[in-house]
């Protein structure tokens, strides 16, 4: 179990306490109000807000460092080299990964799984292999692979799930077949929050000799992670989840894997050398970073592991875990209330629906409260359909969340059954 | 609760709650879906026309209250109507909602009830939905409609 939510000591109750109000005070935006009220912004799994620490070093790129990277001879673009390099080895260290060259980056957990499926789709499914995904997989780690399967004549199979929203591993062995070339798992599911016991599939995976990416886009922002301890082959993340910049991201891939696999994309800083007969490729990680990336993400980033970093993890892992318990009794307190994702492990995440109410109703009242929750399907159209619903509202916690916002949540949701004579 | 009280009026909650015309229309002759798949908001629309008159009218779907009452007000409000009518409705009740110009209040009647929802720009698209899919629906569109 590598996320921090997932390693509460067992003597939680002499851990110091978090101090949620003083670090909200490193996140200007938590400051503004909304409809006349302070501001209650419970949709972190859509994205996370910023840390001052971020801003201020995006600030200083474009003020001090700004040039193209890997580039310029000049000590400019050597020091804009060096800011970007520097990202790179922050997100490794988050990740811990053994080198910065396995860390390739890229948009977003969507580009990283997109990178996988096309580069390993491509060079090693043949018609009839299979491709592994979860029933609870967002849809940016179904439809790389769809296509990929679609152009291979590959065949995507699900590993299901249970009334509660765990993966019913028992189904696993009979799903890893002669004919499984790689398994897609997601670590936290973000339409659910089940925390998934991703070290089991990656062994019984790897006892086949099947890799396995799993999609870390809503595990990182709840701490660290131990790509080394998981054994997996790639772990995609999203920086604007973990409190960065939107447009970054980061794949980690083996570097074995990395090697073999042919480039995702062509075109400027990939290459070693071009010529219109034969293009030889950039040494790990350039060789999947084609084009001018984007730097200044990259040292945002690289800013928020940093920040993150000096995080007491422990205490944050007892106060998520806190929000979450809380958060489910004051639902539950609510008649017509019925949760969605009920699993064991779950990460701070309540996705919930009203009798009689909709949720993007649910959405609109909680808005006027200044109270930000998300409504729809989450992009886990699969979720929704096998829970018989057609959306949730869904409010996702983080460490700069208190009781007080889970309790004007709770005032909407009384509210609106109020309203709507539920 | 004021502001909320003037999106979700006493019409919207009563036709969200018991919506009326949620059938299929027999011996239909025009019929289109709506879907608003990033809201989950759909509706299919079925209309017998006779001559140039709205004969009958109905749908079935989900979504959220603004959408499931706008449907069913729509229904009573182009039934036994003129189609020259039905689409003057549709003109009206699209300029109200996305706030183009004082709502024609002759012309709308009931369905000004809607009219607190151009004062919440993400909710447009749930009222708009039901109409779009019947002008599709008179117009034979095959296209499946949608207003996100
Ligand atoms: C579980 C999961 N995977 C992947 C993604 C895609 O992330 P992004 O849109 O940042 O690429 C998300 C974002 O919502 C997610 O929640």
């Amino acid at each position: 179990m590598t996320t921090g939510v997932e390693r509460v000591p067992t003597g939680a109750a002499t851990a110091p306490a978090f101090d949620a109000e003083r670090v909200r005070a490193d996140f200007p935006l938590l400051g503004r109000s909304m409809r006349g009220k302070s501001l209650v912004y419970l949709d972190n799994a859509a994205t996370s807000q910023k840390p001052r620490h971020v801003i201020d070093a995006i600030h200083r790129f474009y003020e001090t460092l700004n040039a193209n990277v890997h580039r310029g001879v000049y000590q400019l673009s050597e020091e804009a080299t060096t800011a970007y390099e520097w990202g790179r080895a922050m997100v490794a260290r988050y990740l811990n990964a053994p080198s910065p060259a396995e860390v390739v980056f890229v948009r977003g957990a969507t580009e990283g799984i997109n990178l996988v499926a096309s580069a390993f789709g491509r060079s090693r499914l043949e018609a009839g292999d299979e491709v592994l995904v979860t029933a609870m997989e967002h849809h940016s780690n179904i439809v790389p692979w769809q296509l990929v399967c679609e152009e291979r004549g590959a065949k995507l199979r699900v590993l299901p799930m249970d009334t509660r929203g765990a993966l019913v591993l028992d189904h696993l062995p009979g799903l890893l077949t002669k004919r499984t070339k790689i398994v897609a798992v997601v670590h936290v599911s973000n339409s659910l929050g089940t925390i998934n016991d991703v070290q089991t599939i990656i062994t019984a995976a790897h006892e086949r000799g099947i890799p396995v990416l799993v999609d870390g886009a809503q595990a990182a922002p709840h701490g660290p992670v131990d790509v080394q301890a998981l054994d997996c082959d790639f772990y995609a993340v999203s920086g604007h989840k973990m409190f960065g910049p939107t447009g970054i991201g980061a794949l980690y891939g083996k570097r074995a894997l990395l090697e073999a696999l042919p480039p995702y994309q062509g075109g400027g800083e990939m290459i070693a050398s071009v010529t219109f007969e034969k293009t030889t490729y950039a040494p790990l990680p350039m060789k999947f970073e084609a084009g001018t990336p984007n730097i200044e993400g990259a040292v945002g980033l690289g800013a928020a592991v940093d920040y993150l970093r000096g995080l007491d993890w422990t205490a944050v892992a007892t106060h998520e875990r806190d929000l979450l318990a809380y958060a489910e009794s004051r639902l539950r307190e609510i008649p017509g209330v019925r949760l969605i994702g009920t699993a064991p492990t779950k990460a701070s995440v309540v996705s919930f629906v009203l009798e009689g109410v909709h949720p993007h109703d649910i959405g609109t009242i909680a808005d006027q409260d200044g109270v930000a929750i998300r409504t729809g399907h989450h992009c886990t159209q699969p979720v929704m359909d096998f829970f018989g619903v057609p959306a949730t509202a869904r409010a996702s916690f983080t460490f700069y969340n208190t009781r007080d916002d889970v309790d004007r949540l709770a005032a909407s949701v009384w509210k609106a059954r109020e309203l709507f004579g539920a | 609760m004021t502001d909320l009280r003037e999106l979700y009026q006493q019409v919207i909650l009563d036709h969200n709650r018991s919506p009326r015309n949620f059938r299929q229309v027999p011996n239909a002759n025009h019929t289109a879906d709506g879907d608003n798949p990033l809201c989950g908001d759909r509706i299919t629309v079925w209309v017998r026309v006779d001559g140039d008159v709205v004969d009958d009218i109905g749908f079935q779907g989900t979504g959220c209250a603004i959408s499931q009452a706008s449907a069913s007000l729509m229904t009573t409000a182009v039934k036994g109507k003129p189609v020259a009518d039905a689409e003057r409705l549709f003109a009206a009740f699209h300029a109200m909602v996305t706030g183009a110009g004082e709502p024609d209040r002759a012309t709308l009647g009931k369905l000004l009830a809607f009219a607190g929802v151009r004062e919440f720009p993400a909710r447009v698209k749930c009222a708009n939905l039901p109409w779009h899919t019947l002008h599709a629906a008179l117009r034979d569109t095959t296209e499946p409609v949608t207003t996100e």
